[in-house]
């Protein structure tokens, strides 16, 4: 019987025989604690293993992008307890200066095909779209994998979902991940890995591979693997200056355990309705209702290319008044270039305010949060009550969260 | 080296008709009004204690007794409370038709021995005063040692954990 990605991937890293519902011992190529629950990760370690240094420093990680640069105390605390720990034990920490950490995992070439990589973030599964094995863990697994360089793991069974057809702008990335998150819904793919395929999985670029990857939490999944391609590789290759990179292939006889086929062709601009992500909609079918705040950035949509496309659409033009524009890059490197290209500069003289690259409204309001009342559009990934603030949030794609600031109301694309 | 074949009571976790109950998640195994208990030993009377027709379980409770539950035990919340519970009192191992998978992840990593057994021989186990269930094959046997019926093992790697004590405690070795 052949294997699928994460089988191959698993099987590179463990002894154990490797078959769905078996639990292995993995070993984990890259160990990672973020500002959330990086301070509960140092002290298990401390009380667990008291003296004792991690398994191998090099291969460990702190990531910052939370609260970033930390507005509470109990946050700054945190983070220090995490860089004191860092200090002692000679690891890494990506500070509160440079972004989201998957993302910066990518750019900095530490998250590369085929590698296995662990953190307190549940959307470490953004990594499927390189082809990586990334996973969100408690601060007990996260501690222990300090220590030893390795955890277990469920070898979850796998389900592909084939996307057929093609679409045109400004139907975009995010569009097709909400179509895929409205047709699978939130347990859709309950405990397994997830291959997408297809000619409109073929067609993504890095930034949409790593957009529809990282909604794979909001469908259930442990993660969803996107198909090779050269500018994956290319880009793997280039951070990380090595050229032996292999993307994992599954084998032509893997075995799955369901697939589901989508055909997107003339798929329309996408929005997903509180309460829940899986709430999607045509944005045609909502518009009108008004808009206080956009948000802009996340690690679904805080990339360069998102963010560029938001300042050519606003290029020349005012966010409507009475609406708050938000912009977030995803990482220190994003928001560099487009400082450089002058994007953020068109973003400010259309009325936009840009903010410090990290976690933008998801994460503890580090780009702020909604009162009662106000209404929110974000190009991040889950609208669940309460997580944002009081008001009702919507998902949507860059595209839509421009359109609709112009207009101060949920606006599709298509109009522009 | 904590044992891999244990004897025990058998309590099956069932409603009045006698009938496991499915779906116990894990506000029902240990409310979240008691969340900031952070000694194990003070969460084992609140073990069950939002759990219908259970609420005296802690009281009845004795060491080395074994649970037999329904389907999607423990599903839910990530709370570790919902596995320490059981620890503080004794309990040596969960039979189950299924498990919430964090509970499952959870439960691992506390060296509780979780054992999933589909097809549950609810009325044979009922009339049991005592059963022996073996860690390492899954074999569940009666007081004169009558095979009763046979559990999944437990997984190397959860036996490793188990026999360690806990994930953290194999990592300090």
């Amino acid at each position: 019987m052949g294997q699928t990605v994460i089988e191959k991937i698993l099987a590179a890293h463990s002894r154990d025989e490797i078959a769905p519902g078996k639990i292995i011992w993995l070993g984990i190529d890259v160990r990672t604690a973020r500002d959330f629950a990086g301070a509960s990760v140092v002290k298990n370690f401390r009380r667990a293993f008291p003296g004792a240094k991690v398994d191998d420093p090099k291969k460990t990680f702190f990531t910052f992008d939370c609260n970033a640069p930390a507005n509470t105390i109990a946050y700054a605390q945190n983070q220090q307890a995490c860089r004191v720990f860092a200090r002692e034990q000679g690891i890494r920490v990506y500070d509160v200066d440079w972004g989201i950490g998957s993302h910066v995992l990518l750019e900095e070439g530490l998250a590369l095909p085929g590698a296995t990589v662990v953190g307190t973030d549940s959307h470490l599964n953004v990594l499927g779209a390189v082809g990586a094995f990334g996973q969100g863990m408690g601060d007990v697994d996260i501690a222990y994998v300090f220590r030893t360089g390795r955890t277990w793991f469920e070898v979850p069974p796998t389900m592909k979902v084939v996307l057929h057809g093609r679409y045109e702008f400004p139907t975009t990335a995010k569009d097709l991940t909400l179509a895929v998150v409205g047709r699978l819904g939130a347990r859709g793919a309950l405990g397994r890995a997830v291959e997408v395929t297809g000619s409109a999985a073929d067609a993504l670029d890095l930034a949409g591979r790593i957009t529809l990857a990282s909604m794979a939490t909001e469908m259930g999944a442990i993660i969803a693997f996107l198909p090779p391609s050269d500018e994956a590789m290319e880009f793997a290759r280039a951070a990380s200056g090595r050229d032996d990179l292999a993307y994992p292939v599954p084998d032509p006889d893997a075995a799955y355990e369901e697939t589901v086929e989508l055909d997107v062709t003339g798929l329309r601009p996408k929005i997903s309705a509180p309460p829940n992500p899986e709430n999607v909609h045509d944005v045609a079918d909502l518009e009108g209702e008004p808009v206080q705040t956009i948000v802009v950035g996340s690690c679904t949509n805080g990339r360069y290319e998102d963010i560029r496309l938001v300042a050519e659409i606003l290029k020349g033009k005012r966010v409507a008044p009475g609406v708050v524009l938000k912009v977030s890059p995803a990482t220190r490197r994003a928001w560099g270039r487009l400082l450089k290209e002058g994007w953020l500069e068109v973003l400010y003289d259309a009325g936009a305010v840009v903010s410090h690259p990290a976690c933008a409204g998801c994460a503890e309001g580090q780009i702020g949060m909604t009162g009662e009342g106000e209404v929110q559009l974000s190009t991040g990934n889950r609208n669940f009550p309460g997580k944002q603030g009081k008001g009702p949030t919507y998902l949507c794609s860059p595209a839509t969260a421009a359109a609709s600031a112009l207009t101060g109301t949920i606006t599709s694309p298509e109009r522009l | 080296m904590r044992p891999t074949v244990v004897t025990g009571r058998p309590w099956l976790i069932a409603d009045e008709a006698g009938k496991l109950i499915d779906d116990i998640d894990t506000d029902q195994i240990y409310h979240n009004a008691h969340l900031a208990i952070t000694d194990p030993k003070e969460m084992a009377r609140y073990a069950f204690g939002n759990l219908k027709g259970w609420e005296d379980f802690p009281k009845k409770a004795r060491p080395g007794d074994v649970l037999f539950v329904g389907e999607n035990f423990g599903a839910g919340s990530s709370r570790q409370h919902a596995v320490d519970c059981f620890l503080a009192l004794g309990i040596v191992a969960i039979v189950g038709r299924s498990f919430g998978a964090i509970y499952r992840r959870n439960a691992i990593n506390s060296g509780l021995p979780l054992l999933l057994l589909p097809d549950m021989p609810v009325a044979r186990l009922r009339d049991l005063p005592q059963v022996t269930v073996n860690l390492e094959t899954g074999e569940i046997q009666g007081p004169d040692g009558e095979k009763v019926v046979r559990a999944e093992p437990m997984s190397r790697v959860a036996l490793d954990i188990y026999r360690a004590g806990s994930l953290l405690k194999l990592g300090a070795r």
